[in-house]
This record gives C-alpha cells, structure tokens and sequence, in this order.
C-alpha cells in the first residue's frame, strides 16, 4: 500500500523536476547560472491561472487533445514499475496497452494539430507520425526480447526481472537493448539530436509545432505530459540499465530518483555536446535503433 | 569599355555634368555589356521629375577595381527591362518603378518591393488608385501547381523577436522548390525625407538605416559630405573609424556564429558567443558610449577621441576576447554533429552568386573574391593592407568559416591600429555640399557593400540620396540557397546570411 501510494506520489508531482535538471545541466554546460530546478513548475502554475484561446477554425478534436494525451499517458503510468517495485496495476499482455496508450496520446496530439488547418502543424503531425513509426518497431522488440529473458508477458515482471546477475550473463544483448532505448527514449520525448524542446523556429520542429495553438491550462496539460511521458519512459529505460536493488523499499524508492535524476542530468550532456539532426537524417538513426533491437533479440532467442 | 561609361573614384566629388546622358539604347547596352564582363550593379536609381526620370546607374568591377556611372534620360512612364538578361537587376527595376512609377517593359516579375507611393503623386507603375491604402504584402506570389506540392507561409510576424518578414515556400514534402520573400514593413520612408538635405537629423537616419550597421552607413555618409564639402579628415579620425567598423564587424560576425550555432542546438557555441558579442559591444561602447556606435563618426571626422588608458584597456581586453572567441568556434569545426548540419545545406554556387551580384561573406563564401576595403580601399584602407577572407563551396559551413577568418583578421588590424595610432586631431571642419555634383561612396560593412549615392541640386542639397544595403542584393542568395533544400533547414540558412529587413525596406 505505501508502494502504491508512493507510486501515485512520484508519478505526479516528480517529472517536472526532470526538466528542471536537464535544464540546469545545459546551462552548466554553457556556462550559465539557468533557471531554477522548480521553474518547470512555475511554468505550469502560471499557465494553469491563464485563459486559453481558441481558433473559431478548431473543433472539440483540438480541445480533447490535450485532455486525451495527459489521461492516456497517466494510465500508462500506471503500468510501469518504478524501480524494484511492482505497478499499481499490471496483468498479462499490459506491455501491448503500455505501448498503444502513447499511441493514442499522439493520435491525438497530431489530430489536433491537423484540427487547426495550419500548415506548420500539418508538417509536424507529418514528421512526427513518420518517426514514430519508425520508432515502434524499436520498443515492440525490446519489449519481446526482455519478455523472453523474463518469461512473462506484464511489465511489473519483465522490468523487475533484470538483475545484476541477469546482465552478466546476458550482456551483449543487454547492452544494444539498452543502445536501443536510449535513441527511442531521446526520440519519443523529442530530445535533441531529434527535435529540440527550446528552439523557436516552427520550420525545424517536430513535437513543438503540432502544440503552437495550444494555450493557458491546456498547454500546461501538454507540457506536464511531455514530463510525464520523459518520467515514464525514463523508468523504462532506468529499469533495464541500472538493475540495483537492496530488498529494503525505501532504500530502493531512493535508489530509483538517483537514477531517475541522473538519466535527466546523461539527456542534459547528450544535449550540450551535440548538435541536432538534419531531419532527413533522423529516419537512419532510427531505423538503426531498430536493428540494435532486433540484434538483442537474436541474442537472446539463439 | 566603351566611351560612355564615366570612370569616378570611391568617395569623391564629380560635377553632375561630366557624366554622359546616354541614348535609351546606348544606356542599355552599356549596362549588359558592363555586366556580362563581370562588372557588378552596384546603384541603380531614378531622380524623378515633371516629364523626364534621369536613370542613374553605378556600376563596379572587382577585377580591375573601377568604377563607373552612366545615366540616360527616360521621357514617359516606360522603359525596357534587362532583368531576363542580367538578373541582378531585377530588384533594382522594380525599385524604380516602385519609386519612379516607370513600368519596366518584359520584366518577368514585376511586383511591388516596399509596397509604398511612388515619389511623384500621380504616377504609378501598376496603376493603383491614390486613395485606396497599399497593403504590404499583398501581390501575386509565385506558385507551383500540382496535387503534390503544398505552400507554407511563414511571417510577417516572426516567432523570434526579430524584424518582419514574408516568406512563400512551394514544397514538395519536405523539399523546397520554390522561395519568394516579400518585404517592406519596416518602410519608414529614409530616402524620401533624405531629398532636400543635409540637414541635422540626416546623420541619424544614416546610422539607423540599418541599426546594426551604424558605423557602416555612418562612414559611406560621411565619405559623401567629405566629398561634397572638399575637405580632408585627420588620418587619427580615419584610424578610429577603421577601428570602430572592424568592432562591428566583429561583434556582428561572432554573434551570427553563435546564432548559427543556436540554430543546430549547439549550446555551448550559442551561449559562449552570445558573451563575447556583448564583450565586442562592450569596447565600442567604451570609446563613444553607445554599444552600437551611434554618436560616433560624423563628417569631417569622430566625435569622441581615443585617450592613452583606454587605449590599452582596449587592447586587454581585446586579446582576451580573442581568446574567448577562439575556444567558442574552435568547438564548432570540433564537433561532427555540428559540420554534419552545416555542409552542404544552403549551397549558392559560385555562377549564381556573380549573377544575382551577392556581396559581402555570402559572396566570398562562394569563391568571390570581392570586398571594398580591398577592391576600392576607403579611408584607413587605403593605408593598410587586409587580406580577403575567402572559401569555395558557398553553404552554410562556409559562410561561418569566412565569418572566422574574417574575424580573426580584423582582431590583428584593430590591435595594429591601436598600437600605431597616428596623433592630431579627430575632427576637421566640413563646408557645405558643393552643387551640381554626383558622389558615390562604398563602404563594407559586415554584410558587405554599402553603397550611398548623392546628387546634389544647383543649391547644394540633395537632389536625391539612394542608399543601397547589403541585404538589397542578398535576399535573392538566401532564396536561391533554398532551391532543393529541407525546408527544415530554412532557419539555418537565414540564420547564415543574416540579412536586414529596415537595411531592405528603408
């Protein structure tokens, strides 16, 4: 029950705060002091106390969007195990919803965008809908090969299986798996090399130009699910990559926002000293993440 | 060359009546004639009056660094185009009709340029009623047709906190076919309230011309009052400009490789840069008290004097940034991601660039070897030696490598100017514009060739003042750089080049 509530305590109120020392980290590479660690969450409560505009061009579509995304990634919050401990609701086959949850948000996300009529968003919903399909194959084979090593088919079981025993025995595999969703996990939360979250030119976007309309509480739902989806998939990641755990809870709830923390502070460097893709680049790397996938797999299917 | 073709020198005074008034043909002639020998448009303007437009044209060779104008008188409201034929003056074409309310016969895109009245009340090259408002922006754009290709516009208002702009790209996909930039909505109307002048405000409208070059314009003016008014500026006065232009040009081009660097979501480049712009900013500051220069030339000389601490606190403060700076772009050409974004994006081959006429780094960067302070040498130039910075493939990598060079080398010239500044005074006395005279003063500002043209009346004043940017010729390199690319690149590409949107409306 603690886990639970733990659980349902972490998953909202900490993603924000994952911004937040990504964004310090960027500045302490660039020589900045950067804004605060909490500013992500100034940001959503002023834009909670904002009215919202609405084009006379858009429909409900534009409006259930934003509502859409923020439920659907929240349930599949749900699923996922944070650290060593089991999710609130898992049950066999849930990897399946797990991965079509995030599907629904962008079917969402990119109807409202072609809802407004403008033709910069249209051109995201275009790029965004061609990556990610480019980018599903990845998560479906890393999921199969970490529900072969486990033999389950519910996520708490596939991510708590992973232990520093497991990797030693499995570390090839392991290691272009965790390759793999590292590319997928920068790719889904629209991280630099792929899009970059702090640009202001709507020519380069992805993710960013399909949400320009949106406005006051419903952006601020849109921004506090891009965290959350950064939270999520980010626990996905820390799972496989870092199997620590100790048996005593509390220890381990801790042990997962160090993690959780650093993963932030390693996207912050990835950011810092790269510059991003020519976008008719970002189809190879992600085909690429794929075949990384699909070699793991053979690994550990031989 | 032939005859008609009256050779002039670069900031200096010439009696309107030794230059020739070409027949219509002989005029046209001369002018493709000139071009297709490499010679360059570098003013083309019309004074217009009751019945007859005088056409002025100024024309350049980097070859031989010459210089040389020609006029024609235009009777009625027609003349024929050369667009088809020389590109570069398409631009130019359009202006005139715009200003002089001429129609140019056969020109392929004959549409507004500022969307404002034309200089004379009554006429008006497409005919638009004097009482219905001209709303900027509005014309035919050119469009592909097809199922498959889609429009994107982008502006006037700009996401950024930049100037406005229009900008009409014809995409397949994501390629680019097509880019059409409509501008004019920074108009303020220079050159009209520049007629009748000089008079106290002229100097500030020359340094706010384009905000960024102030110093630049701010020379090329000074350049023509010195000409009109027969009077010599203290060699103290020439280094100080010299070092002032080189500060602009320096803060300008570090904080441009920054932006670009922006552009790729390079951080460290950005911010780094971002600073030392600011440090460059700084030191200009400090002689005149302005960031941007304003205040500081004026004709006859400088306003503000160079004391002995100040010059070696500049000279710190200088080799620190030196250091500053080369640590920021070395990590630039360092970092694959980076280079990756920045070759072959946004390439303007070396033909096309001579055709349109670019000037400044987008034309060095395409293997042109052109740049004032070398081919017509101004002021301190004429004393010193500074190499032009030049590369060969004409993209975006390019345009940041010429950007370095040619900060570097201005780095060593205002350190050598600083250390062997001549004494004396800063400041001589200017008489009034001599009548009845053409000047035609070039100086290179940071984007390249600035170009001031006056003629004055029988009364000393100006009869007209045609002040050209560098942007006037580069806007069409940026349009033409896009042909072919993602147009997810356009903000790199702009970002390479740029260019002034008030340099442009005026």
């Amino acid at each position: 029950m603690t886990d639970i509530i733990i659980h349902c305590a972490l998953t909202l109120l900490f993603p924000p705060l994952l911004l937040g020392i990504i964004g310090k980290t960027k500045a302490a590479f660039a020589g900045r002091v950067g804004a605060p660690f909490l500013q992500p969450y100034y940001d959503l409560i002023k834009l909670v106390r904002k009215g919202s505009v609405f084009s006379e061009t858009t429909t409900w579509v534009f409006r259930a969007g934003p509502v859409v995304t923020l439920s659907a990634t929240l349930v599949a919050a749900l699923l996922i195990p944070l650290g060593r401990h089991a999710a609130p609701v898992s049950f066999n086959g849930d990897l399946i919803l797990f991965a079509y949850l995030f599907g629904l948000a962008r079917f969402f996300t990119t109807i409202a965008a072609l809802d407004t009529g403008s033709s910069f968003e249209g051109m995201g919903a275009a790029r965004e809908v061609t990556f990610s399909c480019l980018a599903e194959p990845t998560l479906f084979i890393a999921l199969i090969t970490l529900a072969r090593t486990s033999g389950s088919l519910s996520l708490s079981t596939i991510l708590t299986h992973t232990t520093p025993a497991g990797w030693l025995a499995t570390g090839a595999s392991m290691l272009l798996l965790i390759g793999a969703l590292f590319i997928i996990l920068l790719a889904e939360n629209c991280r630099i090399p792929f899009d970059d979250p702090t640009t202001h030119l709507e020519l380069t976007m992805i993710h960013e130009v399909m949400v320009l309309d949106h406005s006051g509480p419903a952006f601020g739902m849109i921004l506090y699910g891009a965290a959350l989806k950064l939270f999520v998939l980010g626990a996905l990641f820390a799972n496989v990559a870092i199997p620590l755990a100790t048996g005593n809870a509390l220890v381990d709830w801790v042990i997962f926002v160090v993690t959780m923390a650093a993963l932030a502070v390693a996207i912050g460097v990835v950011e810092s000293v790269m510059a991003r893709l020519r976008l008719v680049r970002i189809p190879q790397l992600l085909v690429g993440s794929t075949i990384l996938a699909a070699f793991s797999m053979l690994l550990v299917l031989r | 060359m032939t005859a008609t073709l009256k050779s002039i020198r670069n900031g200096s005074a010439l009696p309107l009546a030794d230059i020739p008034v070409a027949e219509a043909d002989a005029f046209l002639r001369q002018i493709l004639d000139a071009t297709d020998h490499g010679w360059r448009v570098v003013a083309y303007f019309g004074i217009p009056g009751a019945t007859v437009t005088t056409l002025y044209c100024v024309l350049a060779t980097s070859a031989e660094s010459r210089l040389g104008a020609i006029r024609t008188a235009v009777v009625g409201n027609r003349f024929p185009s050369l667009a088809e034929l020389s590109p570069q003056l398409q631009l130019f074409e359009r202006e005139i009709g715009e200003q002089c309310g001429i129609v140019f016969d056969d020109h392929p895109w004959f549409k507004p340029v500022r969307f404002h009245r034309s200089f004379v009340p009554e006429r008006d090259a497409w005919g638009r009623p004097a009482d219905a408002p001209i709303r900027v922006g509005v014309m035919d754009y050119f469009q592909v047709a097809g199922d498959e290709v889609h429009e994107v516009a982008v502006g006037p208002v700009h996401a950024g906190i930049i100037e406005p702009g229009h900008f009409r790209f014809q995409c397949h996909g994501e390629e680019v076919f097509h880019l059409e930039i409509s501008l004019g909505y920074q108009h303020r109307g220079i050159e009209a309230s520049l007629m009748g002048g000089p008079d106290p405000r002229t100097l500030f409208r020359m340094e706010t011309a384009a905000g960024d070059t102030t110093i630049g314009h701010g020379q090329a003016y000074c350049m023509i009052r010195e000409a009109l008014g027969g009077s010599t500026v203290p060699p103290r006065a020439e280094a100080l400009r010299g070092i002032a232009l080189e500060l602009e040009r320096l803060a300008n081009h570090t904080g441009d490789l920054g932006a670009i660097a922006g552009d790729v979501g390079y951080l460290p480049t950005a911010s780094f840069c971002g600073r030392i712009r600011g440090d460059f900013l700084n030191m200009t500051a400090a002689i005149c008290g302005s960031r941007f220069g304003r205040g500081l030339v004026t004709p006859g000389g400088t306003i503000f004097d160079l004391t002995h601490g100040l010059r070696d606190d500049l000279l710190a403060r200088l080799a620190q940034a030196r250091i500053d700076l080369a640590g920021a772009v070395e990590l630039l050409w360092n970092a694959p991601s980076v280079m990756a974004r920045l070759e072959n994006t946004g390439t303007v081959s070396c033909d096309t660039a001579q055709e349109i006429g670019l000037v400044g780094p987008a034309a060095r960067a395409s293997g042109i070897k052109r740049d004032v302070r070398h081919d017509f040498p101004f002021g301190i130039y004429r004393m010193t030696h500074l190499p032009v910075a030049t590369a060969l493939n004409g993209d975006v990598a390019a345009r940041s490598m010429v950007r370095w060079l040619e900060a570097q080398k201005s780095l060593d010239f205002i350190e050598e100017q600083l250390r062997q500044l001549p004494g004396g005074s800063h400041r001589s006395t200017v008489a009034p514009p001599q009548p009845d005279a053409l000047v035609v003063a070039l100086t290179e500002g940071w984007r390249g060739m600035i170009c001031h043209v006056a003629v004055t009346d029988p009364h000393g004043h100006f009869a007209r003042y045609k002040i050209v940017d560098p942007s006037f010729h580069n806007w069409q390199g940026l349009a033409m750089a896009l042909r072919g690319q993602q147009i997810s690149d356009f903000p790199l590409c702009n970002k390479s080049f740029n260019l002034s949107y008030c340099g442009f409306d005026l």
